[in-house]
């Protein structure tokens, strides 16, 4: 019922890597460490999910701020990893419509 | 119908015991015969309900959350119970919704927890007195039945 986050920053890239579950527990030490990555101009942060056993609407929220923060830089963010479940989750609340959301880890995430 | 098993529990209005209510959950969900991915959708819509009671409920006071499980023969009603300051369920869940609107500025970064609530159970019932209380029912396989919140006004 805890969080593991592990954030590598590489040269074109910074990526974080969850585990655990998400509420709201959770949710405010996630918003913490992975939003100074989201400040920086043009910034491209890709969120490795594939660890995460559970996720809430509050987890949904830590991304939706995220997202509008690295908007707001111009920078980009990208989730990968997802299961079937969380996929589900950001499809019936709209957002797969508007994250960029992979349900594969994708090179470069190993 | 034979007689309703009913379990109880009551925690600190603290996110850290959201998560020990969904492995209670799990265990009950699981013993009355209900899929893992039922399951999965009981604890998000439990957790939703708890982690709305923690955060409006009480604003920064020492407060109690009461979680109650009706265990049906053919459903699970899950009741959770705040006694503290409500929140406008009707007037919030009008602010409530799917994102469809696709311009960044729009995106809210709380606010989704009462329409999975609603998205994710089979019925939903708002009693608001002292406090609010949901009353939250899910069937097991093929009695689902869509419909709206109401409120049960005292």
């Amino acid at each position: 019922m805890n969080i593991s986050i592990d954030i590598r920053e590489q040269e074109l890239q910074t990526i974080i890597t969850l585990a655990g579950e998400i509420d709201a527990y959770t949710a405010p030490k996630l918003r913490e460490t992975a939003f100074p990555y989201t400040e920086k101009q043009h910034a491209n942060v890709v969120m490795d999910l594939s660890g995460v056993s559970y996720m809430d609407s509050t987890g949904l929220g830590v991304f939706v701020g995220l997202f509008k923060s690295l908007n707001a830089n111009e920078g980009t963010l990208k989730l990968v990893g997802l299961s079937d479940r969380l996929k589900r989750l950001f499809d019936i609340t709209g957002l797969a419509d508007i994250m960029n959301i992979n349900t594969v880890a994708e090179g470069g995430v190993e | 119908m034979a007689a309703v098993d009913y379990i109880e529990m009551k925690i600190p209005a603290k996110p850290e015991f959201v998560g020990v209510t969904r492995l209670t959950l799990s265990g009950i969900a699981s013993r009355m015969g209900f899929s893992y991915e039922i399951i999965e959708d009981l604890k998000i819509a439990t957790s939703e309900a708890i982690t709305n009671a923690v955060q409006h409920a009480y604003k920064g006071e020492e407060g109690e959350v009461l979680i109650g499980f009706g265990m049906h023969d053919d459903h699970l009603e899950v009741v959770v119970s705040d006694n503290g300051e409500s929140f406008d369920f009707h007037k919030t869940k009008e602010l409530l919704g799917p994102y469809i609107d696709h311009s960044v500025e729009f995106l809210r970064e709380g606010g989704l927890g009462l329409y999975l609530i609603e998205t994710l159970m089979d019925e939903v019932k708002v009693h608001q007195n002292e406090g609010i209380t949901l009353f939250m029912t899910k069937y097991l396989e093929g009695e689902q039945v869509e419909m709206d919140a109401e409120t049960v006004s005292t």
